[in-house]
């Protein structure tokens, strides 16, 4: 009698570590991608994605400007003026300790006067304002190095995504097989749902002989590896002509998604209360009626979570992409192969990757969020009793 | 509006006989309601007319066209369902217009048949919710409502009432029965409750078994059950039964009491007497045919019920009209109505 409705099941904790463990795995290499992808490659390298809301500390290299240009006389002196952080743009970077020399980059704080030696003097501001003074000797010849510990407020770019997206560069351009992964998960979304809503109906509601046999070889092709069909899929079609290309993919897809959306679909259809069909018989629909009017929109919870399922694994998908798809000219390339070649050919750009990555799993993000309510049941309040 | 004849019809399952023997005719406009315990088949009976089961043998007439391979949709005959049944992605007015929409009739005559019917239940103000967000009761309007705005040849209906409450399912009692007399149009009710049976029905059909036990009006079977099954089915509370032998115009009761039949008659098949409880008299202890000791009383108000313990008979209920000051542990005196007894011989028919 412990575990009757009312009482909270002894194990609710386990079940609340296991969900707070699920939402972390799931969400620390996203956000993880997402951040990273509006970072520069100086920022992932200098620091983890964790850190990129807070202000960052670097060590940066400045040379004061070329005295032969730029000096001023000041009695008998020179003076070479300006700001370190000019060409950069970067107002908000302030400058904690600072040196001259490679070996002793934080000898002075900020706003100290460094003395060069025989009267050639360096200032430094926070705001990397500074001044150089000396004789006509000492200022000419290269501007004075700077070592400096800078803190950098923290700087997001789009430059990653214009790189992926819109810069129509071959090898790291997203945007062709981004269109391609559509042309092929869209169709092969839609046509198996189609296909399997009328076989799920007439398994579920119509009576005709070899029906259990039927629904009992879709369960059985449930467990049939689709690597086993590869090869000889593909043969059949180079055989009738279909070669390589969108429509041998869209087949695969929606054969290999089948024996899942038909049983999924029946399951769901049969559970339908039989006295809404029979009523609609009995007000005069015919079987298509029945269906196109009652069980469609009825079985909406369930043509939406397979919609998501079939979605998501077509999109995801290299497999059977790289079988039946991809060609020797490339032109059909997918993301998930874009990004391998990606693996390959930037393995050492952790932006470029991100970006792609992000660029890749977006779209399912969306879809899932979108339609995720329907994956909750409901429809049916009101029916019957 | 139509007739309805079932010649012989029977229905099996594999080896199971559900239904035999059925011979009906309902007449044009007539209120039928089919009445039994559960699995009796009468549910069974019921579907087979909307053409939602096979017909396994025997010939079903509708408007004197044989209708056993008709598809249900092509009969013209609108079906309330126990469960509503109301499509739950529509509003009252789809559901109400469903069946006039998918026959591709013109929209403004569906709107004003949809109207008159939601004016007729009361559901003007309804149409445009979802079922979900409907009461009860108000589902219920909608399923009748869905089965008059078809105006068809014959309506039926399985347990319509069963999921109200009690003061609900009187109030839709009384509209069904309204609606049967504005329409005139033959009804078929499936119901295990016999008040409705009673109240409603120009005939009613006891089904016990997959068998037909008895036809006729309520009246007919409360006054002359054709056998042990409709005497004790019809009437509430049930008819008391109580072993008996029979003796020319004489019945024996085992503790020795004998009760004159009014009219003479060979009594000598019987072996069971019933009576009904209102048709006992409560007298004082030496008085009557019995005597016995009161186990339970109910005031009821209107009515007294008493359930006596009488030695060599058995328990009886009694129901006195009107409140009579009787109470547990009292002795009392029983006096049967003899005009009111009903003979039953060793098979159970009536004699």
């Amino acid at each position: 009698m412990d575990n009757i409705a009312g009482h909270k099941p002894a194990l609710t904790w386990a079940v609340h570590i296991s969900v707070l463990i699920l939402v972390l795995a799931w969400l620390f290499p996203t956000v993880g991608l997402f951040v990273s992808s509006f970072r520069t490659a100086d920022q992932i390298s200098s620091s983890g994605w964790w850190a990129a809301l807070f202000p960052t500390e670097q060590n940066e290299v400045y040379r004061a400007a070329d005295p032969d240009d730029n000096r001023v006389a000041d009695g008998d002196v020179f003076v070479v003026s300006g700001n370190v952080f000019e060409e950069a743009g970067a107002s908000e970077k302030t400058i904690s300790v600072w040196g001259t020399s490679s070996r002793e980059i934080s000898a002075y704080e900020a706003g100290e006067t460094a003395d060069l030696g025989d009267g050639e003097t360096l200032t430094l501001g926070e705001g990397g304002a500074y001044e150089w003074r000396g004789n006509d000797d000492q200022i000419s010849g290269r501007g004075q190095r700077i070592f400096a510990t800078v803190t950098a407020p923290p700087e997001f770019t789009l430059d990653n995504y214009e790189n992926v997206l819109l810069s129509g560069n071959a090898t790291d351009g997203m945007t062709k097989a981004f269109f391609n992964t559509l042309t092929v998960t869209i169709p092969a979304t839609i046509i198996p749902i189609v296909i399997a809503a009328f076989a799920a109906y007439a398994l579920a509601w119509m009576e005709f002989p070899g029906r259990a046999l039927l629904i009992a070889t879709v369960v059985a092709l449930l467990v049939v590896p689709l690597q086993l069909a590869l090869i000889p899929l593909l043969k059949l079609h180079l055989g009738i002509g279909i070669g390589k290309g969108y429509l041998g993919t869209w087949l695969a897809h929606t054969g290999f998604g089948l024996p899942l959306a038909i049983y999924l679909l029946r399951n769901y259809m049969v559970g339908l209360p039989r006295d809404l069909i029979e009523n609609a018989r009995v007000d005069g629909a015919t079987e298509f009626q029945i269906f196109t009017r009652l069980i469609l929109p009825l079985s909406f919870p369930a043509l939406a979570s397979f919609a998501i399922f079939q979605f998501l694994w077509t999109w995801n998908d290299l497999l059977v992409a790289k079988v039946f798809l991809i060609d020797a000219t490339g032109e059909t390339t997918v993301m998930t192969n874009q990004i391998v070649e990606l693996l390959g050919t930037r393995g050492g750009n952790w932006e470029i990757l991100a970006t792609a990555a992000f660029v890749s799993i977006a779209v399912p993000l969306i879809v899932f969020f979108a339609m995720q309510r329907y994956l909750v049941r409901g429809l049916l309040a009101g029916s019957v009793k | 509006m139509a007739r309805i004849e079932m010649r012989n019809i029977a229905k099996r399952y594999g080896s199971v006989e559900v239904l035999r023997n059925v011979d009906l005719e309902i007449e044009d406009g007539e209120f039928i309601v089919l009445v039994g315990p559960s699995g009796c088949g009468k549910s069974t009976l019921l579907r087979m007319i909307a053409g939602l089961e096979p017909i396994t043998s025997g010939d079903l007439l509708i408007g004197d066209e044989r209708m056993n391979d008709v598809r249900p949709r092509d009969r013209d005959i609108a079906m309330v369902f126990q469960s509503y049944a109301l499509y739950p992605h529509m509003d009252v007015a789809r559901n109400m217009g469903f069946s006039m929409e998918i026959r591709g009739e013109p929209s403004d005559e569906r709107q004003s048949r949809i109207a008159s019917a939601a004016r007729t239940l009361g559901l003007t103000a309804l149409t445009e919710r979802l079922p979900k967000a409907l009461s009860g009761g108000q589902r219920q309007r909608v399923a009748m409502g869905r089965a008059i705005v078809r105006d068809p040849r014959a309506f039926l209906f399985d347990e319509p009432l069963s999921n109200l409450d009690a003061a609900l399912r009187v109030e839709m009692r009384l509209e069904i029965a309204r609606l049967h007399r504005r329409l005139g149009t033959t009804m078929v009710y499936v119901t295990h409750d016999q008040v409705e049976a009673l109240t409603l029905a120009d005939r009613i059909v006891v089904l016990n078994n997959g068998e037909v036990q008895q036809v006729g009006g309520p009246l007919d079977l409360y006054e002359r059950p054709a056998n042990k099954f409709v005497a004790q089915f019809i009437g509430s509370p049930t008819m008391n039964v109580i072993a008996a032998t029979g003796a020319a115009s004489t019945v024996l009761l085992n503790n020795g009491a004998t009760i004159e039949l009014p009219a003479p008659g060979d009594a000598s098949a019987v072996v069971e007497m019933g009576v009904r409880p209102e048709h006992i008299d409560v007298v004082s202890p030496d008085d009557g045919d019995m005597t016995g000791r009161a186990e339970v009383v109910e005031h009821l108000g209107s009515d007294t019920n008493i359930y006596i313990e009488v030695e060599g008979v058995g328990p009886l209920m009694v129901r006195e009209h009107g409140n009579i000051p009787a109470k547990a542990g009292d002795l009392v005196g029983l006096r049967v109505q003899p005009q009111n007894v009903h003979l039953f011989a060793r098979n159970g028919t009536a004699l």
